[in-house]
């Protein structure tokens, strides 16, 4: 005998958290949102670091809480503990990210010592020469790991010569960055206009947009606008193939056209995604993995960045099933740009685009990560309730519009990082190759 | 020292108060033996569902490593009403998210959704709770997925499973203790659908799993649909969970390895601890301990060999191998990992780790120290629990190992009353002579 799986009770409808937003004088964006479920606060600070040297820019992110004019980089870090708290800073080539965390009680000091590390960071020479070598050793690990010679092998095919092409410094570059730079780019660039405070917990939004303002309305007020260029057109192409002597997986990156979060078409094609590979129950994990079992965590993703959206494709698979596994995910590419979207796929890809909305919601930090992140794009939370709304009424039709634009095989980027010997007599009977070598 | 610099005097010379948190938690058990854990939250629409199987890497059978986390996959596979892929479709069909995970001392099954999904999740739960649908294709094809899981985690990049893999055979004798819980390709690849049935008879028994629910319900509607959909799920008896014991160790342990892939050295090193569940009071200053040690720029180690000595390029010190210091039984131990410049000489290393454990047992802890360690240690735990989901697999946990989800909203208290003098003891503890320790020693970056 079969049990019935149970209906869903009516859903809830999206239910935003409580905000409040108010613009200081030295033109710093402070938006607050109330989320009560335990006494703390969380806190993101985005500022905008469009062009800035990628060298200077990860160990400014390094070196930014290495010391004020009054307190070390280890009296900085007790002062943080008191309250509970920690700070962390990061760079890419929109923004400087800084983060942390404290106890409710701790707000005031937290945004304290956010206001004097922004206003007092100093770079002292010993901690920057030590940071600097940190780095160095950092990226040099990180230049061994697959998942990040794959996005790097992505990113240059991508993007050219624009600045996303290029997002870590090299270890040499780093070693070359001395303390004045990072002060001359801390005065040039670490500045309120156009950045962004998020700050979400249990306080009440006023209190904390007050809190706010009596710490950091002394923050400078100058500093310039710079924007990036748009990103270039992704163009098909080759199969661009990285070697890796040795490797036991190649890794698969396919960069596809997208479009931001405003665009008419963002709906569907959150939509189309989802459908492609956007989560578990998706074309591509169905196929890769439940059915063949070429790899473990394939998927695919709507990335967002200022000057332009892309989405991703990844997989890493088994070197033996690298042509295999590559084909099939270019036939689901083919299928989804090229034949109508099913009708249950495309209503259960719906209801988990628009269920996940409130899930993301419900934690402190994926809230206060969500509003910095929209803020990024000039957008609100009440974005969520207009994207609910486009992605409910997406129709069919238009899911495969935009299928057929945005994930055509013949319009995408693609990297195979593997073990060249040994995956191109296959790969090579089966796509075009290029081995980079010209 | 930090805590006498004081730009603000007012706040500084206060003490910051360690907040608690105080979830109401229900608890039951079913005529079945499954033990339930209810905590309401009605301030988001949404909810956690979290089964948790008291069964994990150390019981699996010799010859057959790896497989409580290939079962773990299986249990994915389809169940009693449900075929294959169904289960993903009708979590993610209803809006919410599923994951499982496999750990030395339990598995866990869980699924965050809108609330208007509870009833299908627990549904869902129940169905394979009564029987996984586990066939010989579907065996195959997991074993596969699995394998790929162990390369792009361990296999193909350096330092995996670092050190989480490679201390715990350096500091036990036992197969399981010491043993590799991803498990080799041949005892993966020797799995049969009848060892898949055999363990989830033994295992999966509802005796020997927890319910734990945390968000939107009431308790009454949650006691409810928990009745309805578990109460007829056959009662087995529940396992004797064997004793892992081993003893302590009397001599220094040391190991390498050659990581063809690592471009620097590493190593990682652990003494063991007290029994978490049976002496649990003997247990927590270690908990605080690690931090002490490792937590943020101002603590002793990192201070020490990262900002002062230069000689390691991060230093992380946690209690487990898993590094879930509330989720795991004895034997286990307080690991420090530490990354290690070009050329760097690990044993000066470890001797300034003996050196600074010295002056900890010597000295003692500075004015403050324990204060704001403490704080830190706080907003850990409260970070934890903000997610209902984090809620209801602590509580889960919790109750499952030590009898008592309540616990859950106690441990900043029982953290907060962690004395200056046990902590000191427990430094003096982290003697060389109880160590083992594993090496990385770079092959070169390939």
């Amino acid at each position: 005998m079969s049990i019935p799986v149970p209906a869903l009770t009516p859903a809830r409808k999206l239910k935003l958290p409580r905000t409040a937003e108010r613009t200081l004088a030295n033109g710093l964006t402070v938006i607050a949102a109330r989320r009560p479920a335990v006494p703390l606060v969380e806190l993101r600070l985005r500022i905008p670091f469009a062009k800035t040297n990628v060298a200077r820019g990860m160990l400014l992110a390094e070196t930014l809480l290495s010391g004020t004019s009054e307190l070390s980089n280890v009296e900085l870090s007790a002062q943080l503990q008191r309250i509970g708290g920690h700070l962390g800073a990061s760079a890419d080539p929109d923004r400087l990210l800084l983060g942390g965390a404290a106890l409710t009680s701790g707000l005031p000091r937290l945004l304290e010592l956010l206001g004097l590390v922004l206003t007092d960071a100093v770079y002292p020479a010993g901690e920057v020469a030590a940071e600097r070598d940190r780095l160095a050793d950092q990226i040099q690990v990180a230049k061994t790991q697959p998942a990040y010679l794959a996005r790097e092998a992505l990113n240059r095919r991508v993007y050219g010569r624009h600045p996303y092409a290029n997002q870590t410094a090299e270890p040499a570059q780093v070693a070359a960055v001395r303390p004045t730079a990072l002060r001359s780019l801390h005065a040039e660039r670490v500045h309120p206009a156009g950045s962004a405070l998020v700050i979400v917990g249990d306080v009440p939004p006023a209190k904390a947009l007050d809190a706010a303002e009596a710490a950091l309305s002394s923050w400078n007020g100058g500093g310039k606008t710079v924007e990036l260029p748009p990103v270039p057109p992704i163009e098909g192409g080759p199969v661009l193939l990285a070697d890796r002597p040795g490797s036991v997986q190649s890794s698969l990156r396919i960069g596809l056209p997208a479009v931001g979060r405003t665009d008419p078409d963002h709906g569907a094609l959150q939509l189309a995604n989802l459908v492609f590979g956007g989560y578990f129950s998706s074309r591509l994990v169905e196929n890769i993995r439940e059915d063949k079992g070429y790899t473990y965590s394939p998927r695919s993703a709507i990335e967002h960045s200022s000057a332009g959206s892309a989405i991703v494709v990844s997989a890493d698979v088994a070197t033996e099933v690298t042509t295999p596994a590559l084909v099939e995910t270019w036939y689901e590419l083919g299928r989804l740009a090229s034949t109508p979207v099913g009708t249950d796929e495309l209503e259960q890809a719906r209801r988990y685009g628009i269920g996940t909305l409130q899930l993301s919601l419900a934690t402190q930090a994926g809230l206060a990560g969500l509003m910095s992140s929209l803020a990024g794009s000039g957008l609100r939370l009440d974005w969520l309730t207009g994207h609910a709304e486009r992605m409910a009424s997406a129709t069919a039709e238009q899911v495969s519009a935009v299928a057929a634009q945005y994930f055509a095989p013949a319009r995408a980027a693609t990297v195979v990082l593997g073990d060249a010997k040994v995956v191109t007599p296959s790969l090579s009977g089966v796509f075009p190759i290029d081995d980079g070598e010209d | 020292m930090a805590d006498r610099v004081a730009l603000v005097p007012a706040l500084s010379a206060r003490r910051v108060r360690i907040p608690t948190t105080n979830f109401p938690v229900e608890q039951f058990t079913l005529a079945n033996g499954l033990r339930v854990v209810l905590a309401p939250d009605r301030s988001a629409p949404v909810v956690a569902v979290a089964v948790i199987y008291d069964v994990g890497i150390r019981s699996e059978p010799e010859g057959r490593t790896g497989f409580a986390h290939l079962f773990e996959h299986l249990m994915f596979q389809g169940s009693e009403n449900l075929e294959k892929l169904a289960h993903f479709r009708y979590v993610q069909g209803s809006g919410g998210t599923f994951n499982g995970s496999t750990h030395l001392d339990y598995t866990d099954y869980y699924q965050f959704l809108p609330s208007n999904a509870l009833e299908r999740a627990l549904f869902l739960e129940a169905d394979r709770m009564r029987r996984p649908k586990i066939t010989e294709e579907n065996l195959r094809n997991q074993i596969d997925v699995v394998s790929e899981e162990i390369r792009v985690n361990v296999l193909n990049r350096p330092y995996g499973g670092f050190p989480w893999l490679k201390l715990p055979p350096v500091m036990f004798d036992t197969f399981p203790n010491a043993h590799d819980g991803y498990g080799s390709f041949v005892d993966l690849n020797a799995a049969t659908v009848a060892d898949a049935e055999d363990f989830f008879t033994t295992y999966y028994a509802a005796s020997n799993a927890t319910l734990a629910l945390a968000g939107d319900f009431t308790v009454e509607q949650a006691t409810e649909l928990v009745q309805r959909h578990f109460a007829d799920v056959p009662a087995r008896p529940r396992p004797v969970r064997p004793s892992f014991a081993e003893p302590d160790l009397t001599a220094e342990r040391r190991d390498s390895y050659v990581d063809e892939r690592a471009p620097l050295p590493a190593f990682a090193s652990a003494w063991r601890v007290p029994d978490p569940i049976t002496d649990f009071d003997a247990y927590l200053p270690y908990v605080v301990l690690a931090e002490v040690l490792t937590d943020g720029d101002s603590s002793r180690l990192v201070e020490r060999l990262v900002l002062k000595d230069r000689a390691v390029t991060g230093i992380g010190g946690y209690l487990g191998f898993m590094g879930e210091p509330f989720e795991v039984r004895d034997p286990t131990a307080l690991v420090l990992s530490a990354h290690l410049p070009p050329g760097g000489a690990i044993d000066d290393v470890l001797r300034t780790v003996d050196e600074e454990l010295d002056r900890l047992a010597t000295d003692g802890l500075s004015p403050g120290e324990l204060d704001r360690t403490k704080a830190r240690i706080a907003t850990q735990l409260l970070r934890d629990l903000d997610p209902v989901l984090g809620r209801a697999l602590r509580m889960g946990t919790i109750a499952q190992q030590r009898g008592d989800a309540g616990l859950t909203n106690e441990l900043p208290r029982l953290l907060g009353e962690v004395t200056e003098e046990s902590i000191v003891s427990a430094a003096a503890a982290l003697r060389p002579a109880r160590r083992a320790t594993v090496e990385v020693v770079p092959g070169g970056a390939k």
